[in-house]
């Protein structure tokens, strides 16, 4: 069957009887169904206007799900924001920015995608709904590996909530492939980064991706800069030791050992960038 | 309360939708790709499809203004939107007008497959933003790629868009060669209306599904194909080798014609087809392919030059002992001890991997029966050699076959050997439906030719005047499993491993070896770009050693008229390539003295600048063996002149170069033409296009035949050969010595073709037999040239951006200076994609997202120098730019690389991890940059 609901109950209570496969965007699901033929129930929920649109309340920033990268750099946002904005510009082409989705990037969970970085270093949450209820899971949890998630058959990521607790940070996104445009990712960084009024640094959120089965944050880095002044070269105070974390693969794009030496770099222009901007 | 559209997943939905502003309506699956439903349920082929993927955006359409890839888009998911296809642009004026003149002017369309995608994205940023800068250009066009142009030129058309240009007027008669003249078959392919080879459905068409090898070697058996057909309604017939009324053989060289049809047996490399399953289009896609009735068991397989070669070997064919396909071979001097005469001496071994064509037009076309001829209408660069090889297959005449060339979205040489043909005539052949086959990208990767992987080992000495001595180069080449062009790569590479100097004492040798994988075919070049990698970074070293400017060493020893090739022939007249490297001079040394300021200024930083030289020559058409071309041309009763322009235009423009020099041998203008295509059936032979060889040899037969026509109006007129021919409709007015007489031509009778005159001329580059030692005369005419690249090296990453590309090239004669450009640029854009990205790995990321070619932010601003040192043999002096020109981008992007960083790379591609570990070694050992 196709299903194209126009509410979000209507696609929920779809998904309650029938086990069935979500499309939205499509930028993900026509290359990997290649020539076969489509077998399964689809549930398109593109038609679906309650999961568009980017809002905000005191406590979130609230990115529908269906939200594609185009609107994200459309959209006017905070400081904090300005990783995910830089993400969006790099995913693809304006083709795919125009038609893939936040929902569908997260929910694809491949470890190169662009948009889960930024979004880890905002700390933030995703609200899946079921005919059962809603309920919000921290995206750092959501994605527990290479293509899997905590997505239950009968639920539909809605949304993208993103804590307004450190919006003036200043923050970058740095993407390394092996050409310009069009390119899966060879590793990433995001860069979330605030200080305090003596400009040392009073968080810093550092999410790596391409590098592991999922994105990564590097918790030790981001302990270790607390307090550091941000006039000296903070990346240089990056080892590999608090690359750890990481534990890339060897594909057709790069070899495992050059992705972890070229995180570190990343990471330290990253962090560099941030200190620079602040 | 049911609000939704639902439907079954299969089953059709009727959905409403403005397309190019109009209501329509269409009942499709609502899950059909946008593009598939635009293209076959609604006739608008504009829309191209190349990879199914969102990796090529070909099908870029407007959805609500935006652009999008239609492969992506459900059709469902369009119901109550706005869009509009390359169709519907020309309601967008003016904005539309503007950008379709200046794609004309600027030769911004070369094949034309990648153009709709380009406009329409191009239109939707223009409609934003007037005077858009060229990051946004880019930005815009990103998401499109291009494998003819460069892109450069597509990006200063949408730069340029909103000053109106015009496109340049028809030159006067006699002023055609050399004008900067609009592509002629230009305006279809700015408007979208190009046939290309999967633009025509033929009624009640059937199609084909090709059952092909999922292991580089196996032997297989099939279950029952009847009782698959009977349970598959809709499926008319599996087709196996059993079925092939004539020889289950083709290939492009026939004296080592080997690749079946379908496998017998054993197949020999994963990709290959053992059955084709013919029937309707819609049964087909629903077929689960998994379960067709066919066992396969795998066996070991030959994956590399070394297993293929090793004592022992199996033989992949029976007859090839060692697996050796052909040997090739030069020996000029006495190298070995030249080489201890040496003052200076260098050596290496270098390797290249299979790199694929990445044409944006997957392999495509029908065939029909009729009675007992049979139509093939496909892309392809060689229509004779396909009707003579398809004829071969069914078992009837060549003349019962007819070949119809559709425009070629990309060909570079692997559209030489067949693809579609074979399955969808034989189909047509045996069911008499006509018979229609599209590959799919993934279908395209895994079966059709591919660059030879190379592994190269040479040596070379400088005596102690800085003169080149003595070179010793072995090279082998990985031919995959059938022959296709293998006995001419490691035929051509041999002549042209000393690269355009004099070397003195020489021996090349080389050696096609099988193993179980891809074929390696034709790939722009046969095989020198890559001894071109190894051959000029050794002169490089070279240069080095003797402590001499790497510009220098190459003028010093750069051939000229007098000097003999290793194969002993003196070239004579029209040797340019010292012309090209003086023409360098200038920017070569600013750019030195640009890099060295710039590295000493960045200590600490991570990025590095660095300028690479390196040159090459390159001789046009067949490698001492016959490849003629006819042209026929016709003076029609209309007063318009026919042209059987049976050069195939996959792009590079010879519909157009061949009409100017016609028209100027003729004295009548551009305009007066009206071309008529290679079709088999109307157009004599002219070749197939690959080896540069259609400017030189077409475009001579061209020369000849609208000479020998003008003779004979004038003949016809009483008149000399001073007398100006005006071609009015129906009538001709010829002035001589201030006297004017009128020829009226409705009034003449009509030969045999129609046509009131009708000169025919056929020309063969005169050649000579190479000797045991590779001595002789393989081509009449060679091209030269030679690059200058800047790059920008991050160290700390090992990524390269290219800035700049100076490029000069000899081309005798440069008959559409536009058109040469865009060769060049095209070029440069290839040979830069095999230095720093390009690698085919079979059964490894077999679509455009893995492979990766250049796009519209990797390509800098290529500046084109172009020599005109005439060839007495070409028409009006010209020489061939086709291959030419990606020849020297790749070595001189390498000697950038390690003119930046101190690295050499030995094996392309320089990827980032590749160049980053090369720095580290390099680092580790204690070498650091001085």
């Amino acid at each position: 069957m196709y299903f194209r609901p126009k509410t979000l109950e209507e696609a929920v209570q779809t998904l309650a009887v029938q086990r069935a496969q979500i499309l939205s965007g499509g930028t993900d699901f026509f290359p990997a169904l290649g020539e076969r033929h489509v077998e399964r129930p689809i549930l398109d929920v593109s038609g679906v206007r309650e999961l568009r649109g980017i809002t905000s309340d005191p406590a979130f920033i609230r990115i529908g799900g269906l939200t594609t990268w185009s609107e994200i750099i459309a959209t006017p946002l905070p400081r904090a924001f300005d990783a995910l904005k830089l993400a969006a510009r790099e995913i693809g082409g304006v083709q795919i920015q125009n038609r893939g989705t936040i929902a569908g990037n997260l929910c694809n969970a491949s470890p190169a995608a662009d948009g889960v970085p930024p979004l880890l270093a905002l700390n933030a949450e995703v609200e899946l709904v079921s005919a059962a209820g809603s309920r919000r899971v921290p995206l750092a949890q959501f994605i527990v590996g290479n293509r899997e998630t905590l997505l239950r058959p009968d639920e539909v990521l809605s949304c993208v909530l993103v804590p307004r607790d450190i919006e003036d940070a200043a923050s970058t996104f740095l993407k390394l492939g092996a050409r310009r445009y069009l390119v899966i990712s060879i590793a990433m960084v995001a860069v979330v980064l605030t200080a305090d009024k003596a400009q040392r640094v009073s968080a810093a959120r550092i999410a790596v991706g391409s590098c592991s089965a999922r994105a990564q944050r590097l918790t030790e880095l981001e302990r270790d800069l607390i307090g550091t002044h941000l006039s000296g070269e903070i990346g240089a105070l990056v080892t590999s030791t608090h690359l750890q974390a990481l534990s890339p693969k060897s594909d057709v794009r790069a070899t495992a050992e050059y992705r972890q030496d070229a995180a570190r770099t990343l990471v330290a222009r990253a962090l560099d960038t941030c200190a620079r901007n602040y | 309360m049911l609000t939704a559209t639902n439907s079954e997943t299969g089953a059709v939905a009727t959905i409403q939708f403005s397309l190019n502003g109009k209501p329509v309506e269409v009942a499709v699956p609502a899950i059909e790709r946008l593009s598939r439903v635009l293209r076959e349920n609604l006739g608008l082929t504009g829309t191209k499809v190349g990879c199914d993927a969102g990796d090529c955006g070909a099908c870029t359409v407007l959805l609500n203004r935006d652009p999008v890839c239609s492969c992506l888009v459900a059709a469902g998911q369009v119901e109550g939107c706005e869009v509009v296809t390359v169709e519907g642009l020309a309601q967008r004026a003016p904005v539309y007008d503007r950008l379709q003149k200046s794609f004309l002017c600027h030769g911004a369309a070369q094949c034309g497959i990648c153009t709709p995608g380009m406009l329409v994205s191009a239109t939707a940023l223009l409609e934003r933003e007037r005077s858009p800068s060229e990051s946004a250009v880019k930005d815009a066009l990103g998401g499109v790629l291009c494998r003819c142009t460069g892109y450069r030129k597509i990006i200063d058309a949408v730069l340029d868009a909103a000053q109106s240009p015009l496109p340049p007027k028809c030159p006067d008669t006699g002023k055609a060669v050399g004008a900067r003249l609009a592509r002629l078959d230009g305006q279809a392919k700015v408007s979208g209306t190009e046939i290309f080879g999967a633009d025509e459905i033929p009624l009640e068409t059937l199609s084909v599904h090709v059952v092909r090898s999922p292991y580089n070697r196996a032997r297989f058996c099939f279950g029952d194909l009847a009782a698959f057909v009977v349970a598959h309604p809709g499926v008319s017939a599996v087709l196996t080798a059993a079925d092939i009324p004539g020889r289950n053989c083709f290939g492009v060289i026939s004296r080592f014609a080997d690749q079946p049809v379908f496998a017998e047996l054993e197949t020999r490399f994963r990709g290959e087809a053992v059955a084709a399953v013919v029937g309707e289009s819609n049964t087909l896609q629903k077929i689960d392919w998994t379960r067709f009735p066919v066992q396969w068991e795998e066996l070991p397989a030959i994956t590399s030059i070394d297993a293929g070669l090793a004592p022992g070997a199996p033989r992949i064919h029976e007859s090839r002992e060692q697996n050796l396909l052909v040997r090739g071979r030069v020996v000029h001097g006495d190298v070995d001890r030249a080489l201890s005469e040496c003052h200076a001496v260098v050596e290496g071994e270098f390797e290249t991997g299979f790199i694929e064509h990445a044409y944006i037009e997957p392999e495509a076309g029908f065939a029909r029966r009729l009675g007992n001829t049979l139509e093939v209408q496909a892309c392809t660069q060689s229509p004779y050699m396909d009707r003579d090889d398809i004829a071969k297959i069914l078992g009837i005449a060549p003349e019962s076959v007819r070949i119809i060339p559709t425009a070629v979205g990309g060909g570079f040489g692997s559209k030489l050997d067949l693809s579609v043909q074979p399955f969808v005539a034989l189909a047509a052949w045996k069911l008499n439906r006509p018979v229609r086959m599209v590959y799919s990208r993934h279908e395209s990767i895994i079966s059709t030719t591919k660059r030879h992987p190379s592994r190269i080992r040479m040596r070379a000495g400088a005596t102690n005047d800085g003169k080149l001595h003595a070179v010793d180069f072995t090279a082998d080449f990985n031919t995959g499993a059938y022959s296709s062009w293998g006995p001419t790569v490691a035929a051509r590479v041999p002549v042209h491993a000393s690269g355009p100097y004099r070397v003195p004492h020489y021996r090349a040798l080389t050696r096609a070896v099988h193993t179980n994988l891809v074929p390696g075919g034709a790939f722009r070049g046969f095989g020198v770009p890559q001894t071109a990698i190894a051959q000029e970074q050794i002169y490089d070293e070279l240069a080095d050693r003797l402590g001499m400017d790497r510009l220098e060493f190459r003028i010093l020893n750069a051939l000229d008229e007098t000097t003999p090739t290793v194969t002993g022939q003196v070239l004579g007249a029209g040797v340019g390539i010292r012309a090209c490297l003086l023409a360098l001079r200038p920017a070569w040394q600013q750019a030195r003295n640009q890099c060295a300021a710039y590295n000493a200024g960045s200590q600490g930083g991570p990025l590095r600048k660095g300028v690479g030289i390196a040159a090459m020559w390159y001789g046009c058409g067949n490698t001492s063996l016959p490849n003629p071309s006819t042209i026929r041309v016709g003076l029609k009763s209309d007063g318009r002149i026919a042209l059987h322009q049976g050069a195939i235009d996959i792009g590079q423009g010879s519909n157009t170069i061949i009409t100017q020099i016609c028209a100027d041998a003729l004295g009548a203008p551009v305009d007066c033409f009206d071309l008529v295509s290679g079709d088999t059936g109307i157009s004599p032979d002219c070749g197939k296009t690959s080896a540069s060889r259609q400017t030189l040899v077409t475009g001579k037969a061209a020369q000849m035949a609208g000479t020998e026509l003008r003779r004979a109006i004038l003949q016809l007129a009483n008149c000399c050969e001073c007398a100006v021919i005006e071609f009015q409709r129906c009538k001709l007015i010829i002035s001589e010595n201030g006297q004017q007489r009128t020829v009226s031509l409705d009034t003449l009778p009509q030969d045999k073709y129609g046509y009131v005159l009708t000169r025919e001329a056929t020309f063969d580059p005169p050649t000579s037999p190479l000797d045991q030692n590779g001595q002789g005369v393989p081509y009449a005419v060679f091209g030269f040239g030679a690059h200058m690249t800047e790059v920008l090296v991050d160290i700390e990453l090992g990524t390269v951006s290219v800035t700049k590309i100076t490029a000069a090239h000899d081309v005798g004669r440069a008959i559409n200076p536009t058109l040469i450009e865009g060769q060049i640029e095209g070029g440069a854009a290839q040979g830069l994609g095999m230095a720093l990205m390009e690698e085919f790995f079979p059964g490894k990321g077999e679509n455009l997202h893995d492979y990766l070619i250049p796009t519209a932010g990797d390509m800098p601003r290529v500046e084109s120098i172009l020599i005109e040192d005439p060839s007495p043999i070409g028409p009006f002096g010209a020489k061939g730019i086709g291959e030419q020109a990606v020849i020297p981008t790749a070595p001189a992007i390498l000697n950038a690389i390690h003119d930046a960083t101190g690295v050499r790379i030995r094996r392309v591609p320089a990827t980032p991890d590749h160049l980053r570990s090369a720095i580290l070694a390099r680092r580790q050992n204690g070498v650091e940059r001085a």
